[in-house]
């Protein structure tokens, strides 16, 4: 078990951005999660105050009236029906503090809901899969997969729009300390948006079940600091880079049927049943999160998704060791 | 007392012995509620017994992070057959069971209205039960892909759909609840008619017992809230079977109807699931605190306000599918005001007890579990109501610790305490109290072990439904200590169990009235004839038994 922790904590360390992989809901770090984290606050006031109350109430009765063994077992105590004046006040405070809670609500769910966006933003189309993520930057022409950079927003002047689909079943986008989450449904499209405060990694899960590997569709957001973006999406723009050492390697790949599902950019592999391979290596993790992109990994997987991944939609393709060697040096010059 | 017209020196005649058969013929052959209330509490406490492993094995599983003890296919079969085993198949049996086998008693009448309809509505039940675990055999259909049902109790479209769940799982999930569902609303219809037409003389309305209340008001909520169900699963085996598209989202089908039917039925349900552990509370904490229930006309007014209102706040189940703000708080501010007739009945079963001599035996130790985690149930449970709150709780380990807070923390323990009051009444021996010490401490130490740090873990971002995570996201600990505190709700079961079996041979007689009751159940024999009452009882007040132990101050002078 600590091994497992050291590994997976050494592992995804990513030099200059921190990862945020306790995704506490009580540390929020963007707007929609800081409205929901003060409400939480002030709702858990509330609740905390009436237990304490009414708790103490009960444990107090639950003690005071216990039966002593001096007691007359034959006289019973008073017998008290009711009363019309307590019944009334407990039911007008609880109303008075349900009226409390129902204001604060209302304006903090049109508060995120109806937010007008900052002056600048990015959009994004995230499109749930069974178990990934397609993410599309429609303004750039860009589509990639599983991990989504935005541009962070210290100032609060940048936010990103993200409209969530789905291709198959329902799905749910949460990451918590950048916002509640919001579906992903098929023919419907949903929206939220973000504003990362700091830059950094922030990890989230997909929300709603999604069937077999709903535990490993993960999610990860890199905001990247003022500048980066910019830097990050140029490199993303170029298509895939061609060494000319990789021809053969190159060419065993678009010989497999890998192709039909996977799109490189610019190549004969325009498949769109899995994620887009183009930059495969500028991620850090591959089959949605359930693995960190090393060249290790990166064979294993290859060689059999279903080890890492049991159920998904990736098939062991069966390589011999020279096609398999071939295929992943190929992907690894996917920078 | 009818005139007896034998000589008391007459020889004790001994009833001959059963052979094993003659025995069985009675059992599957009757129409006596009292059997039937049994039958349907008996399948429902095995069916708890099977879910509860199912909750074990996930439990090792997720104790630790990257575990391998069971395959993922096999993790979501099992949370989907533990969740939809223990709405459908315990939580449903124990409504119609405690108010088959108690109503009649209670107000004073010789069966059921209809008695036919009653063993129709057990046997479908329990056919509907058997349809769904024959599943595991028959699941993979003519396609070989699946057993179990693997969608998840709430079965969301388009996972149910052909193209995403093969094999029949799905089909055997919709179908075999659907037909436990119709023994349901037959147990409904009955309690119903019972309750308005039976009832002793004398015994009004307003004199009948809470219990009696809660489930008369329970069956209108069956009664009301099952058939969208149906019709939702009606029309899912259509889109299955033949081709109708009403969920199927790939031929331009909604996602989101299937969760309107789904809510609209499933929100209430909670309430039908609980309101049998506010019937045995509103009974046993009055006797043993030896004085009334605090408030009578509030708490069943209480009932019927809760019964209402939760008709109107289904869509809190789906906050995040992208509402308008509007609807987002007008089921957030409906879901909050349950809170206050739920209240309500918390500070009357609590002025119940003040001023009162309490006796902790038992049933009144689960009722005191009941009181203090329902309440931490209900808080939770408003703050999930808050929408935006729940845009971050929704759907993560804190929804599954509220509700188990609610079901386990409240109705089991409800339960619990009803079945260690009624026991000596229906099987004439009283349950070993030191056994039942050893049920209520063990039990309620790993139930709080278990609950209370899922919270937490849902806090951090634990979604639920996943059956397994990555170490390093701060879930660790809160659910290694849940983990351990299963062991403990286990062992507390075991000696439930072993009490059962033990004092059903050795146990102590309890005589007609061992708790010194004021209902009219202990006015009659333990176990009572087939026949219930020699002589309908006649009632004056809603304390009949009291009123004939106090002549010197009985109710009806106050009523
Ligand atoms: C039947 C379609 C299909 C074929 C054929 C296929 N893949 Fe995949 N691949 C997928 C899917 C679907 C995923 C996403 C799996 C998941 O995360 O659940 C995936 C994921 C991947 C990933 C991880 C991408 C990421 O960013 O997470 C890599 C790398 C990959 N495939 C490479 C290959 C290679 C190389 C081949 C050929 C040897 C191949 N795939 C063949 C469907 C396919
Ligand atoms: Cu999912
Ligand atoms: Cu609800």
């Amino acid at each position: 078990m600590i091994v497992h922790a050291l590994a997976a904590l050494l592992q995804t360390q990513v030099p200059g951005l921190p990862e945020h992989r306790v995704a506490n809901i009580f540390k929020p770090l963007a707007s929609p999660a800081q409205s929901e984290y003060e409400i939480a606050v002030f709702v858990i006031a509330i609740t905390t105050v009436i237990f304490v109350v009414v708790g103490g109430l009960i444990v107090f009765t639950i003690v005071r009236f216990r039966r002593r063994p001096s007691d007359d077992t034959r006289q019973e105590p008073p017998q008290v029906y009711g009363s019309n004046q307590i019944e009334v006040a407990w039911t007008v405070i609880p109303i008075l503090i349900v009226f409390v809670l129902i204001g604060v609500t209302a304006r903090i769910t049109a508060g995120v809901q109806n937010a007008s966006p900052p002056a600048s933003t990015v959009k994004v189309t995230v499109i749930g899969h069974q178990w990934w993520w397609e993410v599309v930057y429609p303004d750039f022409g860009l589509t990639t997969a599983n991990e989504i950079h935005v541009p962070a927003s210290p100032d609060g002047k940048t936010a990103t729009y993200l409209t969530l689909r789905s291709m198959d079943v329902i799905h749910s986008f949460w990451v918590p300390q950048l916002s509640g989450k919001t579906d992903l449904i098929p023919n419907r499209d949903n929206f939220l948006w973000i504003d990362p405060k700091e830059a950094g990694i922030y990890l989230g899960n997909c929300a709603e079940y999604c069937g077999t590997q709903h535990a490993n569709m993960l999610l990860r957001v890199i905001a990247h600091p003022p500048g980066d973006f910019e830097k990050w999406m140029a490199e993303q723009q170029k298509p895939a880079e061609q060494n000319p050492q990789m021809t053969e390697a190159k060419a065993m790949f678009e010989s497999l049927s890998c192709i039909n599902c996977h799109t490189v950019k610019g190549t004969p592999a325009v498949g769109k049943f899995g994620p887009d391979l183009t930059h495969l290596m500028s991620r850090e993790t591959i089959g949605a999160g359930v693995l960190t992109n090393t060249a290790e990994n990166l064979r294993n997987w290859i060689n059999d998704p279903q080890v890492a991944k049991p159920g998904c939609y990736m098939p062991s393709m069966k390589l011999t060791d020279q096609e398999l060697g071939q295929v992943v040096s190929y992907l690894e010059s996917l920078k | 007392m009818a005139s007896i017209d034998y000589p008391l020196e007459h020889p004790k005649i001994h009833p001959r012995e059963f052979s094993f058969s003659e025995t069985l013929y009675a059992w599957v052959a009757t129409v006596d509620h009292k059997r039937l209330g049994l039958m349907y509490i008996v399948s429902a406490l095995i069916f708890l017994v099977i879910a509860g492993i199912m909750a074990s094995v996930m439990r090792i599983q997720l104790a630790v992070p990257n575990n391998h003890f069971v395959d993922p296919d096999t993790f979501n079969r099992l949370f989907t057959m533990h969740g939809t085993t223990m709405v459908f198949l315990v939580g449903m049996p124990i409504v119609a069971g405690l108010s088959n086998y108690l109503v009649p008693l209670m107000i004073g009448a010789r069966d059921m209205a209809f008695p036919r309809l009653n063993a129709f509505g057990f046997w479908i039940f329990l056919f509907g039960g058997l349809l769904l675990y024959y599943s595991y055999i028959g699941g993979s259909g003519l396609s070989g892909a699946g057993s179990a049902p693997d969608v998840g109790w709430f079965a969301y479209a388009p996972l149910t759909e052909k193209a995403f769940s093969r094999g029949a799982s799905s089909d055997f999930w919709a179908l075999g609840v659907m037909v436990s569902g119709f023994g349901s609303i037959a147990s409904a219809i009955n309690v119903i008619a019972t309750t308005i037409s039976l009832r002793c003389p004398g015994m009004t309305l307003s004199r009948m017992p809470v219990f009696v209340w809660v489930m008369l008001v329970d069956a209108w909520l069956i009664l009301v809230a099952l058939p969208p169900l149906s019709a939702a699963q009606i029309m899912l085996l259509l889109d299955r079977s033949l081709g109708a598209n009403f969920f199927n989202t790939q031929a331009g089908g909604s996602a989101v109807l299937w969760q309107h039917f789904f809510w609209i039925f499933g929100h209430p349900e909670v309430y039908i699931l609980i309101f049998p552990a506010f019937g045995t509370l509103s009974e046993i904490i009055p006797i043993f605190s030896r004085k009334p229930i605090f408030g009578r006309p509030a708490m069943v007014g209480a009932v019927v306000a809760i019964g209402f209102i939760s008709l109107g706040v289904w869509a809190h189940h789906m906050f995040a599918v992208g509402m308008t703000s509007w609807s987002n708080t007008f089921f957030a501010a409906s879901s909050m005001l349950v809170g206050v007739p739920t209240g309500i009945k918390i500070f009357n079963w609590t002025a119940t007890m003040y001023g009162g001599k309490l006796r902790f035996a038992t049933p009144m130790l689960f009722c005191c579990g009941f009181l203090l985690q329902f309440l931490v149930a209900g808080l939770t449970g408003i703050m999930l109501a808050v929408a935006p709150f729940d845009w971050q709780l929704h759907d993560s380990y804190f929804v599954v610790a509220h509700f188990h807070f609610t079901l386990i923390g409240g109705l089991v323990f409800g339960v619990f305490a009803g079945l260690y009051y009624w026991f000596p009444k229906a099987t004439g021996r009283m349950l070993s109290e030191k056994l039942g010490k050893w049920h209520f401490w063990l039990f309620c130490i790993g139930f709080n072990m278990t609950f209370i740090p899922l919270h937490f873990a849902g806090m951090l971002g634990m979604p639920r439904r996943i059956y397994t995570y990555a170490a390093g996201r701060g879930w660790e600990s809160w659910n290694m200590i849940a983990s351990i505190g299963v062991i403990f709700q286990a062992a507390g079961i075991l000696f439930f169990v072993w009490n059962v079996i033990q004092s059903l041979r050795f146990g102590e007689r309890a005589g007609d009235d061992p708790w010194d009751a004021w209902t009219l159940e202990w006015a009659t024999t333990s176990p009572p004839p087939e026949y219930n009452f020699e002589k309908l009882p006649v009632v004056r007040s809603s304390r009949p038994l009291w009123d004939l132990k106090h002549p010197q101050d009985p109710d009806w002078k106050f009523e």
